[in-house]
């Protein structure tokens, strides 16, 4: 074991920045992270062990309960609840002989949730020690099972089993870019920096991780940023975290375009003077990871990485790749850059801004994957090109990850200004009751909003565009976002670590039957209290699903609502679960009745 | 300091590098805080402190001063929005003020009955946090932690040892202590160590002592923390070498006993 943790330890210098790409690697080659690797890491990089301990508690994908040779983790977003995936569960745990939640006493299995892994249009969907298995049924279960059970190593497990679609279904100028490995870099070097941020603010390009902030100003910024120290260096971070539930178009951009990812990491790169990058790469994404570094490995040959890129003396750059481990706050710029510097994942104060302090307080630009798929476009095809496509406030294209109740879920990309109507005409969703649009932290809009454009001006969004037709509860969506919210608070400040658990108790007294109006008047003091005083995004938007379902469907709140008065939390029957439990008694008269209204 | 900013109205100095929470402090003015320690870097995490600068909702602990900003603090909406806050903190833990020999020195209690904070306002949490007895001198009850990181960073920033860091996110957030056995007892915390005297709530306590000074003569029965807060920026009584605020040296600020009692913090929420 120590000898393990010693060649981990030693592969990353012992740094201290590495804790979590160490913890991974550990966890990855023993199956959990026990006391006493805690011990031997701190020891090894000269922290408190309390602060390994931190780091490790924080991560969902590090396990520091026991050992278990097979952890599988399903994707519990809305859509894989919609096609099944409660009941799949159930049924592994059955064939396993498990109790979801609960290692199994041999050690061998366990079974629980996580948060969406961004196989949407291929769920439901599993994570078995990281390995992600799309489009889960009885019959892969059952493979799956056998597998387990006759303690079959992951690796050796059929190759078809792991195989992730990308199901392309209309591309653009992006998806359809003819570019070779090299050719913006061509085009942009010979301009010059100044020039080649010129041009990417002529562009208008915005970022596309869900803020929309003018890219050009977030480079230029970043470029002219001091730093704390003379000769400090400047970083370029490629923010693939992705965690935002039903989104899922940067794992096919990594998938198909890797390319053109990491060329446009390389041209801000040049436009910035920057000289390492990151790539930050979800947790969920873990089977990319090999690829993608054989993609640079390509381009590091190819003189399109390292130093003196493509022939220009002194411009020395090149891209590592981090992987997350289960933390959708993490996405949030500044968390990101805490988890880069191998910490908990908490969204920093700000003032200052990444572009001046960001990794290791030094001046760096974090975009998101497709903000640099398209900064590469800029620089080979000019500004002017691209800025002709969209709408005149959104210039250029944008990727859409379609899932739910459609025929052809997928990646769709279309230039700015497309209605909601055209998607769902071209993806084949009919009866179409709401789409939620940019996921949980976005919007809910019905079908009298279906002529609204996808635009900055309009609906922004990060990508995510999950369906939902008349068949659906649209209740039991906003239910399952709240879970998610709950689930991914960072715990740092007090109105999302409470509210956001608030909130999901809230919808779950509703749900079993007990909501009064009082509980949806509290859900909105909750919204109020979040907005006005959450320290990050996460908590800024958490309760959006939930108000945007109460204002356009509200009956499906009220017809659950027990009475219109108050009516304490209390659940006295409920009260009585565990003596039930230890009596062994379920018979009617070991039950109160629960009805308070004649 | 010539530079000034407007707080509720009146001008308010300021000094490069303060935010708005530590010139209104400097200055004489209240802003309600929590998680803030005159002696530690802003914190930003209990938004107890929240105000609406040009319009938008900030925390001023960690907001930087700036000419010109218009900081709205005292308006029933903020004080409305730290109730909220304070009683959420509440409902989170485990807070049987009457049985706490925090009570009356503690900054929660004392914050809630200076908002007037009456009812509980959420159904509570009750979590189940066992407390670590396994000091002879020191007893660490978890119910009250309301994870204001301030043990934390006086352990690992003034003391050095780094006794105490955070694990867990979301509601499963929590205190651990820097020992494989994850008792106190095995980490090298000593009595007087800084991270004994910062928690504001009644967390970290000597053994022994509780109720040396007996309840209603305790820093905030004396007046309440709006006043009192004042005091400690800069802080009056660092020259103890003891923070007033904290359970265990049995010292009451000199200053609170020449003021007379106010009626505040009497009763408990
Ligand atoms: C809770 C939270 C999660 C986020 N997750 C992501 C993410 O997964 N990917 C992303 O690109 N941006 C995410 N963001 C937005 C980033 O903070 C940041 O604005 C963005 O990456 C900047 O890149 P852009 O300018 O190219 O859009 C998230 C923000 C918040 C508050
Ligand atoms: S809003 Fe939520 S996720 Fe963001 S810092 Fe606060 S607790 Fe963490
Ligand atoms: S123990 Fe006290 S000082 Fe430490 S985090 Fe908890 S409340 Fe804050
Ligand atoms: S005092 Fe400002 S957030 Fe706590």
């Amino acid at each position: 074991m120590t000898q393990a943790l010693q060649t981990i330890l030693a592969r990353h210098q012992f740094n201290p920045t590495r804790l979590l790409q160490i913890l991974r690697e550990a966890q990855e080659a023993l199956t959990w992270i026990a006391p006493e690797y805690i011990d031997t890491l701190a020891a090894g990089l000269g922290l408190p062990r309390a602060r390994v301990e931190g780091v490790a508690g924080f991560y969902r994908f590090l396990h520091t309960d026991a050992p278990c040779r097979y952890r599988l983790l399903f994707s519990d977003n809305i859509t894989d609840r919609m096609l099944g995936n409660q009941d799949l569960l159930t049924t592994l745990c059955e064939m396993l002989w498990v109790e979801r939640g609960h290692i199994s006493e041999d050690g061998l299995a366990s079974v629980d949730t996580t948060s969406c892994t961004g196989m949407c249009d291929q769920g439901p969907a599993l994570l078995v020690n990281g390995w992600a298995i799309p489009r889960l049924s009885r019959e892969r279960l059952a493979r799956i099972a056998e597998l387990i059970l006759a303690q079959a190593p992951v690796e050796t497990w059929p190759r078809e089993l792991f195989a992730v679609a990308d199901n392309l279904r209309r591309a653009d100028i992006l998806l359809g870019n003819p570019l070779q490995p090299g050719d913006a870099l061509r085009v942009a070097l010979p301009l010059g920096r100044a020039t080649l941020l010129e041009e990417i603010k002529h562009s208008n390009l915005r970022g596309r991780g869900g803020a929309g902030f003018a890219t050009g100003l977030k480079w230029a910024a970043c470029r002219d940023a001091a730093g704390d120290h003379a000769n400090a260096r400047r970083y370029v971070v490629c923010n693939a975290d992705e965690g935002e539930p039903g989104t899922f178009k940067d794992r096919v951009l990594l998938s198909t375009q890797a390319d053109l990812v990491f060329e446009g990491m390389t041209v801000c790169a040049y436009a910035i003077n920057g000289s390492q990058g990151f790539l930050y790469l979800r947790g969920e994404y873990r089977y990319l990871l090999a690829p993608l570094n054989g993609v640079l490995a390509r381009r590091r040959e190819a003189g399109l990485l390292g130093r003196d890129i493509l022939g220009h003396a002194g411009f020395d750059f090149d891209i590592e790749i981090h992987l997350g481990a289960g933390a959708y706050v993490c996405g949030e710029e500044s968390a990101l850059i805490e988890s880069l510097e191998g910490k908990r994942g908490i969204p920093r104060n700000r003032p200052p801004y990444p572009v001046s302090h960001g990794y290791l307080q030094c001046p760096t630009t974090l975009n998101n994957v497709e903000t640099f798929c398209a900064a590469a476009l800029v620089a080979a095809k000019g500004a002017d090109w691209y800025r002709g496509i969209g709408t005149v406030k959104s210039a250029g294209t944008k990727v859409l990850s379609v899932s739910g109740d459609c025929a052809r879920p997928g990646i769709y990309e279309y230039p700015f200004g497309v209605t909601v109507r055209q998607v769902l005409a071209d993806c084949g969703a009919e009866n179409t009751l709401a789409v939620q649009i940019s996921g949980p932290s976005g919007v809910c809009i019905a079908a009298d909003e279906f002529d609204r454009r996808i635009a900055f001006e309009d609906l922004a969004t990060a990508g995510a565009f999950m369906v939902f037709d008349r068949s659906r509860d649209m209740f039991e969506v906003a239910r399952n976002f709240a879970h998610f919210f709950a689930h991914e608070s960072c715990g740092f400040c007090t109105p999302c670590r409470v509210g956001t658990a608030m909130l999901r108790s809230t919808m779950d007294k509703i749900a079993a039957g007990h909501g009064t109006l009082y509980d949806l008047a509290e859900i909105e003091k909750l919204d109020r209290v979040l907005n006005q005083s959450a320290h990050c995004g996460l908590g800024h938007t958490a309760c959006n699903p939930t108000l945007d379902t109460m204002k356009r469907f509200r009956p499906t709140y009220e017809r659950r609502l027990k009475s219109l008065d108050f009516e304490p939390a209390f659940d006295l029957d409920g009260a009585l679960a565990a003596a039930r439990r230890m009596t062994g008694r379920d018979d009617t008269g070991a039950h109160l009745s629960t009805e308070i209204e004649a | 300091m010539s530079e000034t900013f407007q707080l509720d109205g009146e001008d308010v100095p300021f000094a490069p590098a303060q935010t708005v929470l530590q010139a209104a402090l400097a200055a004489g003015r209240y802003i309600p805080h929590l998680c803030y320690h005159p002696e530690f870097k802003p914190h930003g995490s209990c938004r107890v402190c929240t105000v609406q600068a040009n319009g938008r909702t900030q925390a001023a602990c960690t907001l930087p001063a700036a000419a010109g900003l218009e900081v709205e603090s005292a308006s029933e909406e903020m004080n409305a929005l730290r109730r909220t806050l304070v009683q959420m903190l509440f409902a989170e833990g485990n807070h049987f003020c009457p049985s706490c020999e925090k009570s009356g020195n503690c900054v929660l209690q004392a914050l809630g009955s200076d908002l007037g904070v009456l009812t509980a306002g959420f159904r509570h949490f009750y979590p189940d946090r066992p407390v670590d007895a396994s000091h002879p001198d020191i007893l660490l009850d978890f119910n009250r932690c309301i994870l204001c990181e301030l043990c934390v960073r006086a352990s690992c920033e003034v003391d050095g040892k780094c006794v105490f860091a955070l694990s867990g996110r979301g509601l499963d957030k929590h205190l651990i202590v820097n020992a494989a056995s994850g008792k106190l007892v095995d980490t090298d915390i000593a009595l007087f160590d800084k991270a004994m005297e910062v928690c504001p709530v009644g967390v970290i306590l000597k053994k022994r002592v509780g109720f040396a000074v007996p309840i209603g003569q305790r820093r905030y029965d004396q007046r309440p923390i709006s006043a009192q807060a004042l005091d400690d920026a800069p802080r009056v009584s660092a020259a103890s070498g003891e923070c007033a605020a904290c359970e265990g040296s049995g010292a009451v600020s000199a200053l609170a006993l020449t003021e007379p009692a106010s009626s505040f913090g009497e009763e408990t929420p």
